[in-house]
């Protein structure tokens, strides 16, 4: 049994209505643990003066400098004392997920009886950089629940300027989309780095995602520094019996509607069956006695919306890889940044593949660590010094697939013109 | 002296392998996956080029769980998916199961329970939230219990698929945006200067980092009361809240002056046309605990007038694509604002450089 309950008159509100409620969770704990007590009360408190009273600290586990998120209380009686004693300490350990968010029960009540016994009980699935937040820890019992957690094989996750906790889509596990095998590439890069990740001293944070395909379900073009997105260079497969199943049910209006109108670079087009083109690079497939559906796949830009409206009847193609974008992050401090392609395409099918993706990550960090400023981010050290110079320095051939046009101003210096073209024409006859 | 304490040397293990954490049917038919369809809101039939079959039943969770409630969730993948669950990054947990005949009873049991199942398609799904007063050290407002208030209020468009495409929605509890692009966003928007502690900021800052940090250079070095401290040229303040989190006596929390905005538009998939960012649509909405209902309201408002208007796949970005902004803020009686014209770099972008004006 533990203390009674303080007043919750403000998060009382939120238990009302349909939606799981986590004050009910916390009110559940809080029958046996002062910490939740407690918690819940200085949560009151900041619903009624609408504050927060967190500060952090340096907490840690011995060997590792980050995962660990530090929360002591700020909200003091007048000698200094906590209002909230038993949640004066209400640490965070950052647990890495597996690949895809996978689990079996056993590992997640294994989770419950560890946190149960060091920590709050409160575990949130996931963070938003993906880790496992076990919420609620005294100082003293973070290296305990740490070890235990360490012992089931699960590892700490970053924080601060460091190599930080990945995500990937459920992928190649149930998804037909996927372009690569998610889970090895996300493994591989980031234990490469795990240095990097529990030890920070790079100049930011730096985050790596993927995603099977351009859907990109992990956002990762908006939030990692690099992106590693599935795509395919072949044509689009297609599937006669799921294709005229699909229009049988929608019709024309929905395929001209929704589909070829859809199409953003109106490569997609219906026509009678004897109209369609026959080529290398041409995709088609009936949807009816009369009809049929034409790609040309030089114009396609992958961009997945037919193959999500006729899953199945349309399918990427089979030499399947990723494109690689870097500088994607937030607001702070210059504007949000889309990552911008850096690795058009890559193959990832075999270990030696995907060695190659690791080696362009180490690259890329290596020079991050060299170059970037302090607090600066991988796309702003990129805005600052030019695209052009970051190719240059991690070897990558320049390649129109980076930009949406080319430079619209005069403002270049280009005696270098003719030293460039006889390097991409000598590069040409190699 | 003490003897030094043996201390366990962690086992840096990294990201662990999750291949025995796959349902069989996931893990037999790796890669070879055909297609799938929706049965119904909250089930995703997928088909391996095996022939196997697997329906993954979708349910929503309040993200920070307390252990009872994930040992009920697993009590219920005990009893009907083999033990084995997967999450999304939306926080909603997935349950995989090969008998079509389990799908209904593991439906009713999840609800029973009180998990919502939905969040598939082109349902409302759940918000992408951040830790706010729980948990963060620098919030402007709570992440779970706003998120708690708009899913009572969104709780049948999550679960149902009626909208024209997926509504992908965050809430920060600051401008940081930890939460992330989205169809629709909500977050913190402050609107004064900070409040500095001058006796605090020589201990507790390193001053030329919070300098650094401001991207309009409005702080500077300065002596107030003969402690060396920091002043803010508030001509320049945008009120971002930047330096609050390196100099914690920087206050930009205010509870009347920390307003909340409304973005729309984010889109990360490359779907259609290519991703995009969100645009800020309103703002000075109260920060209004413990159930937000102006904020609520709004929201609601967007959702309806979208749902209402928009064609088939059109996110939120591609139907005001096609209706244009005038056209977006008359039907959503939104008021456009001076403060929604675009002044900090690659402005120009954001300004109409022709004569397309629907009228």
């Amino acid at each position: 049994m533990a203390k009674k309950l303080h007043n919750t008159p403000n998060l009382d509100e939120l238990e009302k209505g349909k939606w799981p409620s986590f004050v009910t969770g916390l009110k559940r704990l809080a029958k046996d643990k002062d910490i939740a007590v407690d918690l819940l009360g200085q949560l009151e408190a900041s619903y009624k003066t609408r504050k927060g009273y967190w500060k952090g600290g340096t907490v840690g586990v011995f060997g590792y400098g980050g995962g660990v998120i530090p929360r002591f209380t700020e909200l003091k009686n007048a000698d200094g004392t906590a209002q909230f004693k038993d949640a004066a300490e209400f640490h965070t350990l950052r647990i890495m997920p597996p690949p895809g968010m996978h689990y079996d029960t056993a590992t997640l009540r294994q989770f419950c009886d560890i946190w149960e016994k060091h920590g709050s009980g409160l575990i949130a699935f996931h963070g938003q950089s993906g880790d496992i937040m076990f919420q609620g820890c005294t100082t003293e019992n973070v290296q305990k629940a740490f070890d235990e957690f360490n012992e089931m094989g699960f590892d700490l996750g970053g924080a601060g300027p460091a190599v930080r906790t990945s995500m990937s889509c459920v992928g190649a596990a149930r998804c037909e989309q996927s372009c690569y095998n998610e889970a090895q590439a996300h493994r591989a890069v980031l234990n490469t780095f795990l240095d990097d990740l529990h030890r920070p001293s790079l100049p930011y944070k730096f985050k790596f995602k993927f995603s099977g395909c351009p859907n990109d379900c992990m956002n990762a073009i908006q939030r990692a520094d690099m992106a590693v997105i599935g795509t395919w260079r072949d044509n689009i497969r297609t599937d006669e019996a799921l294709a005229k199943k699909w229009f049988a049910k929608h019709g024309m209006d929905e395929l001209v509607n929704d589909v070829v109108a859809r199409c953003p670079t109106k490569t997609f087009q219906v026509k009678e069956i004897g109209k369609i083109k026959k080529g290398e690079h041409i995709s088609s497939v009936a949807v009816s006695a009369t009809h049929a559906v034409e790609i040309d796949n030089q114009d396609c830009v992958r961009c997945m919306h037919c193959i999500n409206v006729m899953t199945g009847a349309l399918a990427p193609g089979k030499d399947k890889g990723a494109s690689v974008l870097v500088g994607g992050k937030s607001h702070l401090k210059i504007g949000g940044l889309m990552g911008t392609v850096v690795i058009p395409f890559i193959k990832l099918d075999t270990e030696e593949e995907v060695e190659v993706l690791v080696d362009f990550a180490q690259r890329t960090i290596d020079f991050f660590a060299e170059n970037a400023l302090e607090h600066e981010r991988t796309g702003e050290m990129i805005e600052r010094i030019g695209l052009a110079n970051f190719l240059d320095a991690m070897e990558i051939d320049v390649d129109p697939a980076m930009i949406s046009s080319p430079r619209m101003n005069p403002y270049v210096r280009t005696d270098g013109w003719d030293d460039e073209v006889a390097k991409i024409k000598a590069k040409k006859q190699a | 002296m003490n003897a030094p304490v043996q201390m366990r040397k962690p086992k840096e293990t990294g990201v662990p392998d999750n291949k025995k954490y796959l349902h069989p049917v996931l893990a037999k038919n790796f890669g070879d996956w055909k297609y799938h369809d929706r049965p119904r809101p909250g089930v995703l039939h997928h088909v391996s080029h095996s022939g196997d079959e697997v329906w993954s039943v979708r349910a929503g969770t309040q993200r920070q769980m307390d252990v009872y409630t994930i040992r009920t969730l697993c009590d219920i993948a005990d009893k009907f998916a083999d033990g084995r669950v997967r999450f999304t990054i939306r926080s909603n947990i997935e349950y995989m199961v090969s008998d079509e005949k389990k799908v209904a009873p593991l439906i009713a049991e999840l609800e029973k329970h009180g998990f919502p199942v939905g969040g598939t398609g082109n349902s409302v799904t759940m918000i992408a939230h951040t830790q706010g007063w729980l948990h963060c050290d620098i919030p402007g407002t709570d992440a779970s219990g706003v998120v708690k208030a708009l899913m009572d209020e969104l709780i049948e468009e999550f679960k149902h698929e009626e909208m024209p495409n997926r509504v992908h929605m965050s809430t920060s509890c600051c401008e940081i945006n930890c939460g992330g692009q989205a169809d629709i966003a909500i977050i913190v928007q402050h609107t004064k200067p900070p409040v500095i502690n001058h006796d605090l900021v020589a201990n507790v800052c390193e001053r030329p980092a919070v300098v650094a940090r401001c991207p309009v250079a409005a702080i500077r070095p300065a002596m107030v009361n003969g402690k060396p401290s920091l002043e803010i040229d508030e001509t320049k303040c945008m009120c971002c809240g930047a330096c609050y989190p390196p100099c914690p006596p920087m206050q930009i929390n205010d509870p009347e002056n920390s307003k909340l905005a409304i973005w729309v538009g984010g889109k990360n998939s490359n779907a259609r046309g290519k991703p995009t960012f969100m645009k800020m649509v309103a703002s000075g909405l109260p920060n209004n605990a413990p159930r937000w209902p102006e904020v609520g309201a709004a929201v609601k408002n967007i959702i309806s007038v979208y749902k209402a208007d928009a064609r088939p796949w059109e996110r939120i970005a591609d139907w005001i694509d096609r209706i244009g902004w005038p056209r977006f803020f008359e039907k959503t009686g939104l008021p456009f604002t001076k403060y929604l014209i675009d002044d900090w770099r690659g402005s120009r972008y954001n300004l109409n450089a022709s004569t397309h004006i629907r009228f």
